[in-house]
């Protein structure tokens, strides 16, 4: 941490404590340049993550445009148009909430790398969540071109407000921050055993059905829009495509970043419970 | 074989395996909460292409992926010498050194569905059926490895290729459907570029009779193409090679 060299020196209380918020600042900054400049460098490598990632919508806009096509133009009130401006914001969404996995913790763990990160006088989620802001900032340049030709190929149909740009802005890194939360606390399951596969496959699952990445939402059964409503999922992908495409009211808008931010306090908390909790029973050999 | 070792590792794919499927089931239940059939294709004949669509997948994860995976891992490490040095053709030693066993129970769940699928479908396929489906089944698979092996032979150029994984998974989900329903552009793409039509849609055609013969005859020419393409993309690629002096 680079102090004020020319100042007086901090008194007790409260310098020491910004101090220490501005020391976690430069790790965050530091591990984003980090990424920056590293992912970069893996272009192609980047590029076919994504177009690999990109079949996956383009595969539901298909079905779902067929099916509104047969239907004389829309299902369930949406038309091809609007299932596109949703798909294709979905890509950007789903770029933006990639983040470091449970699989990572599992090789973190077996492999006993995680005692050098031990030894910093810091948070190892710190550190993760720093790097991959690096990353997105790579992901979004590369995406603007891929984007630019899924909206040439399906047409969206695409009009936001002012206000839905600024809390779609928002909303997909609050989205980037439960998704990253959540899937620290599912990567911990990795300090009981050695394979997170089939909790996190589960996990996944249950993500695609009850959060809009497969769907739209109001396409299910009223009881899975039920069910979804109390969970995390609809928060991370549902709600920050639907800010931008869908003509959500301002207080619904709203309120979306409230809830978004009642998630990641609860996920912050989850996680620094189960963290105390499963360091007990790290042990590495050697490393 | 080696995995055979590691008994558990069955249970944990056939959990996985299981969640996929009931994923998958949900899928097609919600498409069909929505509308009676897709682009000409009825329930049970969808059921029947998710069914040709998981099992190849199984053979893919079986056979073919892993071997992949380990080729290009060892351009990137240098190991390859180890393979190029034996008194083998390199590329038939690079493409079957590994067998991931226990995706093998993605072979059984695709014949499962596949099976109950027809059982709905009310046609028992006649010999003829089978064989042209055995034969495409052949054929497709002979297509996804020549596309694997293209893309992996990139990493004579390119350092990282792990993320070819994702790319063919992310690509390979499209399969799900039938190549049918996709735009015109995307249909060709998804034929001729990635040959998944042939590999899942042609079959599952094979077996719910709709099969002509001038399809099965261009599987049968595109793949004798693509395999010498590939033959000859692999050769130009290996002399990139400059191993890494074990």
């Amino acid at each position: 941490m680079s102090g004020a060299a020319g100042t007086s020196p901090p008194a007790a209380g409260r310098p020491r404590l910004i101090g220490a918020w501005r020391g976690l600042l430069d790790v965050y900054v530091e591990n984003a340049r980090l990424a920056l400049n590293e992912q970069f460098q893996y272009r192609v490598a980047n590029y076919f993550y994504m177009i690999g990632m990109i079949a996956e919508p383009v595969i539901y806009l298909v079905v779902w445009t067929t099916i509104a096509e047969q239907q004389g133009g829309s299902v369930g009130g949406i038309s091809s148009a609007q299932f596109a401006a949703y798909y294709i914001v979905w890509t950007l969404v789903r770029s933006m909430n990639i983040v470091f996995t449970p699989y990572g913790w599992e090789w973190r763990i077996r492999e006993g790398e995680l005692s050098a990160a031990l030894l910093r006088p810091i948070f190892p989620i710190v550190s993760d969540l720093g790097f991959f802001i690096g990353w997105k900032v790579v992901v979004i340049v590369l995406w603007l071109p891929l984007a630019a030709l899924l909206a040439l190929l399906f047409r969206p149909e695409l009009s936001p407000t002012l206000l839905e740009i600024c809390v779609f802005a928002v909303a997909i890194w609050g989205a980037y921050l439960i998704r990253s939360l959540n899937q620290s606390s599912i990567g911990m399951v990795t300090f009981w055993t050695t394979r997170v596969g089939p909790f996190f496959e589960l996990y996944m699952t249950v993500e695609l059905l009850l959060s809009g990445r497969l769907v739209p939402m109001s396409l299910m059964p009223d009881w899975v829009q039920t069910i979804a409503g109390l969970l995390p999922f609809y928060w991370t992908f549902g709600f920050p495509i639907e800010a931008l495409v869908a003509d959500l009211p301002a207080d619904r808008l709203l309120g979306g970043l409230a809830m978004q931010l009642f998630w990641i306090i609860v996920g912050a908390i989850v996680l620094r419970l189960v963290w105390r909790v499963a360091i007990r029973r790290y042990s590495a050999v050697g490393g | 074989m080696n995995e055979l070792q590691y008994r558990a590792n069955f249970f944990v794919q056939l959990f996985q395996s299981l969640i996929a499927l009931a994923t998958g089931l949900a899928v097609i239940a919600l498409v069909f909460g929505h509308t009676e059939q897709l682009n000409g294709w009825n329930h049970a004949e969808l059921l029947a292409v998710m069914g040709v669509h998981i099992a190849m997948g199984g053979l893919i994860g079986t056979l073919i992926q892993p071997n992949m995976m380990r080729l290009a891992q060892e351009v990137r490490d240098g190991k390859l010498d180890f393979a190029l040095t034996k008194p083998a053709d390199a590329q038939l030693l690079a493409s079957l050194r590994e067998v991931r066993i226990w995706r093998l129970v993605d072979v059984a769940i695709g014949g499962v569905v596949l099976a109950a699928a027809l059982g709905q479908l009310g046609v028992a396929p006649s010999l003829g059926g089978g064989l042209a489906f055995a034969a495409t089944i052949v054929l497709g698979g002979l297509m996804i490895y020549c596309f694997w092996l293209i893309l992996t032979t990139f990493a004579f150029w390119i350092v990282r290729i792990d993320e070819i994984a994702e790319l063919f998974d992310g690509i390979y989900q499209s399969g799900r459907w039938p190549v049918g329903v996709y735009p015109g552009w995307l249909r060709i793409s998804l034929t001729f570029l990635v040959p998944i039509a042939f590999a899942v849609t042609v079959p599952a055609e094979a077996l719910t009779g709709r099969l002509t013969i001038e399809t099965f005859l261009l599987a049968a020419g595109f793949a004798v193409l693509l395999f010498a393409f590939t033959r000859w993309w692999w050769r130009f690629g290996l002399r990139r090679y400059s191993g890494a002096s074990a």
